[in-house]
């Protein structure tokens, strides 16, 4: 197959075959990350600007290593150090990255759909470290290769996500992924963590975490906001954690062979008891930060190129 | 390609066979043994090549040789150009190429710039003592100052023409042909 | 000044009359309306007086009235102007425009209403009336000098783009406006509701990560301000209503004989919040684009009549207000110059006739803010908006006279279109 597309804004647009093809090559670059030199020349001479509005240490990171690892030159533009304190618009900052001829941006952003409004303003390559409450493609892609290397399959799974939904665009872009690659999304949280009609994007809702989490063969928690417990969204962490949290006694609920995965950075004894976080029968979450580096290098490996 | 292609068959299976028993033997021979000596098959012909040499030179030797994979396109020099980004195969090397003497293994030599990309992949999994060359086929054109130490047959071809190796693990038949453009 | 407008089909609910007349307009006063009155004027001894203009094929109504417009003047004129904003109106079949307060400074007292019809006045295309603050600042805290905004020239109260979230202060400022016989126009919105919301809540905000508005905090709201209304028999008017509930709510106090009277905008009964998905900004209002369910209630009630009036909600922005993140984005439609042609499809589908949509599009806003207009009555003011039902044309920001390009009807094909917009018997508009 032949990859085209300019800019990996969603998973919504990606088609069964890209995102295969996009874990293939994934599962190329994996090996690159085991050398001893853990370098290849493939980008040399590319430039890829990591402009990121809002903190992130492990996306940023990850995303900065890939580009390293592939050679290509990585610039780091954060909130706190670029002119968006100036009062600068994300209009004017791309225009201006745009002159210094960039050939990919990478995008992390408070408001949902700002890598869009990029993506219409520059010719370079757009990819989206997460916007909002939108998406995070690339989170969703080295899930879904995590799911992949442990299961060995994606399709027929019984995949659980667990917490705050409303809020969250890793488990917007996983329900998309996950579902067009075959699984069986379930999803379970309180009522006001629920957005409404999300089961028209074809999950099951549960509100108790036990129905979602019965039989399945992975479970994804998502880290609680703290400062959602102020907005009224839940009454206190106490409460969430002793209703909503993953531990020793629910998790027997799922398949012998579950994996629990969680996107970071984790509230332990919240979401997730530290137990499980920890368990290597279980946890695989330090896989999905290894996965994460590949599935990066594989998306500026395929977005990088001459644009005749 | 029924009409446009004029194909000639330039050499047979037991030609292909005879080929690589010869080099076996002379990678034997002049290595003195096969201590210290580890094949590295570039993807995708190449990798079959050397999985023969592998077997030939372990009956020879009765020990087995390692056999590593190469996959060269992250080393391309044509990639970043280009936008139509070529499938990625997978890099199997398991063992140290530290102080080895590497054989490196393809189907046919041409402008010597895969031979550059697989030697700069080589070199970052490791410091090999030597690097020498394997080929089937070196059709000659070369861009780059690079040989081969172990030559199956040399086919002086001309530009337009292409040289393919086919072998029974890929398409089903071993041969080696020359397609023209009429 | 002295002008004859022959063969039209004169369309005025107020006289029931619906038939092809010819009209003479004189002194700026409609003087006639009746079949052949080139020869009953005995115009031969007049031509070179009066201006004769043929309509056949055309449509003629009373001028077509905007009851909810923003013209940014004074404070935004980077947005608008009251000049611009006149001939954007003109431009779009407008001969009268009310005009909301939240200005900057507000219009919240007499030298700012002054100020306003000072420009309008300088402007000359359109009649301008402005709408004063029900709060001082819009602030919802205290109330206006209502009285002294009456006599300095206001039509109206509201605090438009804001709500009077206060129930008590909504109470007083109703009883009080309505001994001035002032209409209190109601912006409903809960604003813990709707909260930081940024597009109607439903299924399209979940998947765009968007915040969300219920139907709820509109809907809230206008269950107080009827309740309100019922308990101190004073008449109420709901702007902008988007939603099925408010739809029921509206028409089951009118059905119980309350005072209270509703406008909706041609953005509610045209686009649903499915439009968002490209996160263009031109699709962000407020109230938002609601579902499909919401625009078949919408139509519903402009045919049953629980909706009254049809009013754009112009609301004209810059560049940098919109060329921004969604979430940044200022809300608001240019609507001036596309209204009558959206409104213009609900005759093409049937859900209203002409004399219907001229009755909310006219008669119904001068009734409501008590303006001696929206009618051909002989000796009534000569506003006239002549259109044509058949002329294709397509919409173009970069063409609107409004300083808004603002528009998701950018590039959308229209048909049927003011031609002709005479304001006082002058002509402030020709299109033909």
């Amino acid at each position: 197959m032949k990859f085209e597309r300019k800019d990996i804004l969603g998973i919504k647009e990606l088609s069964v075959d890209e995102i295969n093809f996009i874990l293939e090559t994934a599962e190329s670059f994996l090996e690159v990350s085991t050398r001893k030199i853990k370098k290849v020349p493939t980008l040399r001479g590319k430039t890829i600007i990591n402009l990121f509005y809002e903190a992130s240490t492990r996306t940023r990171t990850s995303f900065e290593i890939a580009g390293k690892r592939l050679s290509a030159d990585t610039i780091n533009i954060s909130s706190s150090t670029s002119s968006v304190v100036k009062g600068e618009t994300l209009i004017d900052t791309a225009r201006n990255l745009e002159a210094m001829n960039p050939d990919v941006i990478v995008i992390r952003h408070s408001a949902s759909g700002a890598p869009h409004l990029l993506a219409t303003l520059v010719k370079q390559s757009i990819i989206n470290a997460g916007d909002g409450a939108h998406e995070h493609p690339t989170q969703a892609l080295l899930d879904m290769m995590t799911i992949k290397e442990h299961k060995g399959k994606i399709a027929g799974l019984k995949v659980a996500i667990i917490g705050d939904i409303e809020h969250s665009r890793v488990a917007r872009s996983n329900i998309y992924g996950l579902s067009k690659m075959g699984a069986n999304v379930v999803l379970a949280g309180p009522a006001t963590m629920m957005p409404r009609n999300i089961e028209q994007m074809g999950v099951k809702v549960f509100n108790k975490i036990e129905g979602a989490i019965e039989d399945a063969d992975v479970i994804m928690m998502l880290r609680i906001q703290l400062e959602r417990q102020k907005q009224s969204i839940f009454p206190s962490l106490r409460e969430y954690s002793q209703h909503y949290c993953l531990n020793r006694n629910n998790i027997k609920m799922a398949k012998k062979d579950v994996i629990v995965m969680h996107p970071g950075p984790i509230n332990r004894g919240v979401e997730i008891s530290p137990d499980i976080a920890d368990d290597p029968s279980f946890s695989v979450i330090l896989d999905q930060v290894n996965k994460g580096v590949a599935v990066r290098m594989a998306l500026l490996y395929l977005l990088t190129g001459g644009s005749e | 390609m029924p009409n446009n292609k004029n194909v000639k068959t330039v050499m047979d299976k037991d030609g292909i066979e005879r080929c690589l028993t010869r080099i076996a033997y002379e990678i034997l021979e002049k290595n003195k043994g096969m201590e210290n000596l580890v094949l590295v098959g570039i993807r995708t012909g190449g990798v079959y090549l050397a999985q023969r040499l592998q077997k030939k030179m372990s009956d020879i030797e009765c020990s087995k040789i390692p056999l590593g994979i190469l996959d060269i396109t992250l080393y391309r020099d044509d990639i970043s150009a280009s936008n139509k980004k070529p499938r990625l195969g997978e890099t199997k090397i398991n063992f140290s190429l530290d102080d080895k003497i590497v054989i490196l293994v393809d189907d046919v030599l041409f402008t010597g710039r895969t031979i550059r990309a697989a030697m700069d992949a080589l070199i970052d999994f490791g410091r090999p003592k030597m690097i020498q060359l394997a080929v089937l086929i070196d059709r000659g054109h070369r861009e780059l100052p690079i040989r081969a130490d172990f030559v199956g047959k040399n086919l002086p071809s001309s530009l337009w023409e292409a040289v393919r190796v086919d072998l029974v693990e890929k398409n089903g038949v071993d041969e080696v042909v020359i397609e023209e453009e009429t | 000044m002295k002008m004859l407008l022959t063969g039209a089909r004169i369309i005025d609910p107020a006289q029931n009359i619906d038939s092809r007349l010819d009209i003479f307009l004189e002194n700026g006063k409609i003087a006639k309306l009746g079949e052949n009155l080139s020869k009953s004027l005995k115009l031969k001894d007049s031509e070179k007086t009066t201006k004769i203009i043929d309509l056949a094929g055309m449509i003629l109504v009373p001028g077509l009235i905007d009851m909810h417009t923003h013209l940014r003047e004074p404070g935004y004129e980077y947005k608008e102007t009251i000049a611009s904003g006149s001939a954007a109106a003109v431009a779009g079949g407008f001969t009268s425009i009310a005009c909301m307060p939240n200005t900057n400074p507000v219009n919240d007292n007499r030298s700012i209403t002054e100020f306003i019809i000072r420009k309008a006045a300088e402007a000359a295309l359109v009649n301008v009336y402005p709408v004063g603050a029900i709060s001082t600042d819009s602030a919802g805290l205290k109330l206006t000098e209502f009285w002294d905004l009456k006599e300095a020239g206001i039509v109206a109260l509201s605090d438009d783009g804001q709500p009077v979230m206060s129930a008590a202060l909504m109470r007083r400022a109703m009883e009080y406006a309505s001994s001035l016989k002032l209409p209190v126009i109601s912006h409903c919105e809960d604003t813990n509701l709707s909260a930081d919301g940024l597009m109607n809540e439903g299924y399209y905000s979940t998947i765009l990560g968007l915040r969300g508005i219920p139907n709820a905090a509109e809907e809230v709201m206008i269950a107080r301000d009827i309740l309100i209304a019922e308990f101190t028999g004073t008449p109420v008017h709901i702007a902008h209503v988007s939603t099925a509930g408010s739809i029921r709510l509206i028409r089951d106090a009118k059905k119980r004989g309350l005072k209270v009277t509703a406008e909706t905008a041609p953005h509610y009964f045209t686009l649903t919040d499915e439009a968002l998905q490209s996160y263009d900004t031109n699709f962000k209002i407020n109230p938002p684009l609601r579902s499909k369910q919401d625009v078949v209630a919408i139509k519903e009630g402009l045919a049953d009549g629980t909706i009254d009036v049809i009013a754009c909600d112009h609301a004209p922005h810059g560049r940098t207000d919109k060329e921004v993140e969604f979430e940044y984005a200022a809300n608001g439609i240019s609507g001036l110059e596309t209204s009558l042609g959206l409104s213009l499809n609900l005759l093409s589908n049937k859900i209203i006739n002409w004399p219907e949509l001229i009755t909310k599009m006219s008669l119904n806003p001068a009734r409501i803010l008590n303006l001696p207009k929206g009618t051909l009555e002989t000796g009534a003011d000569a506003d006239i908006t002549v259109i044509d039902p058949q002329v294709k044309w397509t919409v173009d920001v970069q063409a609107f006279r409004s300083r808004g390009k603002n528009s998701p009807f950018n590039g959308r094909k229209m048909q049927g279109k003011a031609i002709l917009t005479i304001v006082g018997g002058e002509i402030k508009y020709d299109g033909r």
